[in-house]
């Protein structure tokens, strides 16, 4: 049992935060403006545009998984019916000369989230846990198969298009060129990023929080959980409308791929990995998949199984995600002992690497046996090349993988003995988290 | 004669066959400590969930303040101004202390769902969780996450998020359990100083805790309420001490 | 009628092991499907080399095992992070299972051919051949329904499989070696799913994707017959068997009813609902059934557990 008697170390002071907080916002501003500047080539611009709308994305949804407790395999249908009527809302707009410019169609994109979230959320947030996990599946299911009967809604096959220069222009803007689409995107990002960082702070993002730990007490502080959960479910429609507007926007098409169980499949990978715990977890998960599916494509042709182990290896290892493992290291970081640990991570990296080398080997080897067998087994992946039939190469695989054990499982025990000291130094001094 | 604050009228509950509580007549006078005691498995828990809306009685109706409010979630009766602790702590483990006591008094200050006001700006939220904090003496773990308490102290929490939503009826359930002495004597002054003006009823097992405590008691026997009565009734009922307190020495 | 009841009983097939695994590991296996998929990829495999006999016992304890090696590997370590780190795990793993598939046997189709023995029509009634395959596929489920019903209901782990259905931690603190019996448990429910995997390849089609198309039915059978019931897995699974099949055989569509009251084409939108017709829109009416009943009965059909 853990001494306690020293108390937890002194809270910081309330304008110390409010002063973090509000240079943080500043900062990313400050950052999202200069970005272009350093990378200025289109492709950048675009993948900056996709991070940014992953980013709005990942963190609506973590307003249900990581905020109230819900799991949802059905999110991007909110993502994907803010896209279409965003799509539809810049036909009528371009159709009829509405004075809309395009900066506030993603608005339009909130408000179908926020609709359908509402009529669509009543009765499956009623209840919790697995059975509202499969409900939103089935519903989710149910919105993407209807989209392939309502064909003059949903386009069918072939999807919806529309042309985003036709709508008014801002200041001489049209939004042709990716560097204006860039602006839009970050401006929105910043913005709704704001907005569900301020909604954590306000009574409502409290008691989802307590919903989260614990419905049935909530009950008993005179709280409907039922309401709370419907509350944070229209939020996060809301906002991922606003994702799947500036996706319809970006890529001037909206299809029923931007409703299916693949698209809500990567929002949850994006905002778990990154961490549920923390409001910038989604964030980082958002940056750190989008950018590894548009970069990994072209190291291997199987990148996807790469990030499902990926998934299943976060899951077993680090369910906090990659925030959750960094802010672990938090009171060791304020009790100064955080330097013997990473001595003893740099031990085990090597061996650690080893291994993982070993597997990607593998894998490679037989994908190049089985999705491609009869061609040149000389092959590349990750930029190595080698000779996939040659019976060295599996004895290669082989020793990487078991070798790399052998001495990795002695580095993991150092650092495991590494953090036991540290941690206990780190509880001595008062801090515990 | 005293309006009640609770009573219970001809209740039953039973689960499939299975009757846990036989027609119970209970009442509760407004501003009194009563005591509910009984043998293990005499239903007392099932009678606290009852009466806080977790579960509905089979048979029978309760009255909160002459309000009808079997039937109703717990929610609503929370809202009605009864507030329960339960036998196993159960607070918000992942949140600290200080935010544990904000959560419980938010819809009592009337914020309700509000999405639209910054809750660190709320003075009278702040300084009533100031105050609870204070009450219970839990300010040295302010911002230690609750599920990190030692168990007396989430004790002393889930007291403290009882009466923070400021009800007027105070249902404890075994709130001194697992306690050393010098912590149950800690226990009690903090739940005679908290309830002071309200209506407490609690179930009990240490007995000291009860005769000192109590100004009426009532026994729980196989889900029928055998005896009620002042803490001197009850000592000397026979059938009282056959069934529960045993033969006291004096 | 055959199709319907055929596929009720497949469904039901995984679905009753979906269904144990939930009751005592408490765990909803997102992956039930995907060893489904794994039963037919193996039973083609291996029926490639050896015929389709050997297929039939090879191929369901192949995954069998695969399946009670990550329970105690993978699952049981997840254990500890919470209900929904292990859905999580088990979603993942659905994921990287399909793709290994996709690597291994590619996109398309394979040619999961019916074992020659059993390739004729058996008898016609109504002019309606019925091949001697599916009766074939409907008495191996109907066998290995009654064999689980036997082994639950007579056998001491059946027992012990039952009580925990309704009381996993009682089951626990009995003293009966939990975690072998949940290794067991997962082994046996996803063999289950593969047995129906071999035996539905060659009837219906063996695709790298099958775990994604019949997956979420799955979990609609589940979630309409009741959270942790069996006997409502049952019914559910008739009951949606029944109703896609025959929903895919029926043309008619409002149009088709009501003619010319419809919206006409000037409104496309209406005009789409108009037309549609059941035949189209069978793939989801077990979705529409999910959400019937979750609006007039929220725990399923016999549920008695929340999640």
């Amino acid at each position: 049992m853990s001494d306690l008697s020293k108390g937890a170390a002194a809270p910081r002071s309330v304008s110390s935060n409010k002063l973090r907080c509000y240079g943080s916002w500043i900062a990313t501003a400050i950052a999202l403006l200069a970005l272009p500047s350093i990378f200025s080539s289109a492709g950048s611009l675009t993948t900056f545009s996709l991070i940014g709308i992953s980013i709005i994305f990942s963190l609506s949804y973590n307003i249900l998984l990581g905020q109230t407790g819900m799991l949802s395999f059905g999110h991007a249908v909110y993502y994907g019916l803010g896209g279409f009527l965003a799509i539809h809302g810049m036909n009528l707009i371009a159709g009829s000369k509405l004075p809309v410019p395009l900066p506030l169609v993603p608005l339009i994109g909130g408000v179908a989230g926020l609709f359908f979230a509402a009529t669509l959320g009543w009765v499956p947030t009623r209840r919790s846990g697995t059975a509202f996990a499969m409900i939103s599946l089935g519903v989710a299911e149910l919105v993407a198969s209807s989209s392939l009967i309502l064909r003059s809604f949903f386009g069918g096959e072939a999807g919806i298009s529309a042309n985003r220069t036709k709508l008014m222009r801002v200041f001489d803007w049209n939004f042709g060129p990716q560097i204006q689409i860039y602006y839009l995107v970050a401006f929105w990002t910043l913005i709704a990023g704001i907005a569900m960082y301020a909604l954590t702070r306000t009574p409502l993002g409290r008691m989802c929080n307590a919903v989260r730990d614990n419905p049935e007490r909530v009950q008993f502080v005179g709280y409907d959980p039922h309401v709370i959960r419907f509350l944070a479910f229209c939020f996060a429609g809301f906002f991922a409308g606003i994702a799947g507007a500036l996706a319809a926007i970006n890529f001037e098409i909206a299809n029923a791929a931007y409703l299916g169980a693949a698209q809500s499949g990567v929002v949850l990978f994006a905002t778990y990995i990154g961490g549920v715990r923390f409001f910038i977890g989604p964030i980082i998960g958002a940056i750190l998949v989008t950018y590894l599916s548009l970069a990994l494509s072209d190291l291997t042709a199987v990148w996807q199984l790469y990030f499902g182990l990926f998934f299943i290896a976060v899951v077993m290892f680090a369910p906090g995600g990659i925030t959750g493992l960094l802010m672990k290291h938090r009171p060791l970081v304020r009790a100064g002992t955080l330097v013997s640990v990473l001595r003893a991570y740099l031990l085990a990296l090597v061996p650690t690497l080893t291994i993982i080398a070993g597997l990607i080997l593998a894998i490679e080897i037989v994908v190049r046996h089985t999705v491609n067998a009869g061609q040149d087994p000389y092959t590349k992946a990750f930029g190595v090349h080698f000779n996939a039939a040659s019976p060295l190469i599996w004895l290669l695989a082989v020793a990487l993988i078991i070798g790399g054990f052998v001495v990795a499982r002695r580095t993991w025990q150092w650092v495991g003995k590494a953090w036991d000291e540290g941690l206990k130094a780190a509880r001595e001094k008062g801090f515990h988290a | 004669m005293t309006s009640p604050a609770v009573e219970l009228r001809g209740v039953q509950k039973s689960f499939g066959n299975t009757s846990v509580i036989r027609d119970v007549n209970l009442t509760v006078v407004k501003g009194e400590r009563h005591a509910l005691i009984g043998p293990n498995g005499a239903g007392k828990s099932t009678l606290f969930n009852l009466i806080s809306g977790y579960m509905i009685p089979t048979v029978g109706s309760i009255l909160l303040k002459d309000e009808v409010v079997s039937g109703l979630p717990p929610y609503q009766i929370n809202r009605r101004g009864l507030s329960r602790s339960f036998q196993v702590s159960n607070v918000f483990a992942n949140m600290s202390v200080w935010e544990n006591i904000r959560c419980a008094l938010l819809w009592a200050t009337g914020h309700r769902y509000a999405f639209w006001k910054n809750i660190d700006s709320l003075p009278e939220v702040r300084e009533r969780t100031a105050q609870i904090l204070q009450d219970i003496d839990l300010v040295s773990r302010r911002d230690l996450p609750a599920g990190l308490l030692a168990y007396a102290e989430q004790r002393t929490l889930e007291i403290g998020i009882t009466i923070a939503g400021g009800a007027d009826v105070i249902l404890l359930d075994e709130p001194t359990a697992g306690m050393s002495r010098a912590e149950t004597e800690r226990a009690v002054a903090l739940i005679r100083r908290l309830t002071e003006s309200c209506t407490l009823l609690i179930v009990e097992h240490d007995m000291s805790v009860v005769f000192g405590l109590a100004d009426r008691i009532s026994v729980l026997v196989y889900g029928q309420i055998i005896a009620s009565g002042t803490p001197e009734e009850i000592r000397g009922n026979p059938q009282v001490k056959e069934a529960y307190l045993g033969q006291e020495a004096g | 009628m055959l199709n319907g009841v055929l596929y009720g009983m497949l469904l039901f097939l995984m679905a009753s092991g979906l269904t144990v695994i939930f009751s005592m590991l408490g765990v909803l296996n997102f992956a039930h499907a995907s060893f489904y998929m794994l039963g037919a990829f193996f039973g083609f495999q291996i029926s490639r080399w050896f015929g389709f006999w050997p297929a039939l016992v090879l191929a369901p304890l192949l995954a069998g095992l695969i399946g009670a090696a990550i329970e105690r590997y993978g699952l049981r370590h997840v254990h500890k992070n919470g209900h929904v780190a292990e859905l999580l795990f088990t979603f993942g793993l659905a994921f990287a299972i399909e793709e290994v598939v996709e690597i291994i046997w590619g996109k398309s189709p394979v040619d999961y051919r019916v074992p020659p023995l059993l390739n004729f029509p058996a008898f016609t009634i109504f002019s309606i051949n019925y091949p001697a395959f599916k009766i074939f596929m409907l008495l191996v489920s109907v066998a290995i329904f009654l064999a689980l019903l036997i082994a639950l209901k007579m056998t001491r782990v059946g027992l012990i499989v039952q009580a925990a259905l309704t009381h996993p931690q009682m089951v626990g603190h009995l003293g009966h070696n939990v975690d072998r019996i949940f290794m067991m448990v997962f082994g046996v429910g996803t063999a289950l799913a593969a047995v129906a995997g071999v035996i539905a390849g060659p009837a219906l089609q063996t695709q790298s994707n099958m775990a994604e198309l019949l997956g979420p039915i799955l979990f609609v059978v589940v979630v309409v017959g009741g959270l942790g019931s069996l006997p409502g897995a049952f019914v559910a699974s008739l009951l949606i068997g029944l109703v896609q099949t025959f929903a895919v055989s029926m043309n008619g569509s409002l149009a088709s009813i009501f003619g010319p009251l419809g919206p006409g084409n000037t409104q496309p939108f209406l005009a789409d609902i108009w037309n549609v017709t059941i035949a189209q829109i069978a793939p989801i009416m077990p979705y529409l059934l999910m959400v019937v009943i979750l609006l007039f009965r929220p725990t399923g059909l016999f549920g008695t557990r929340e999640s």
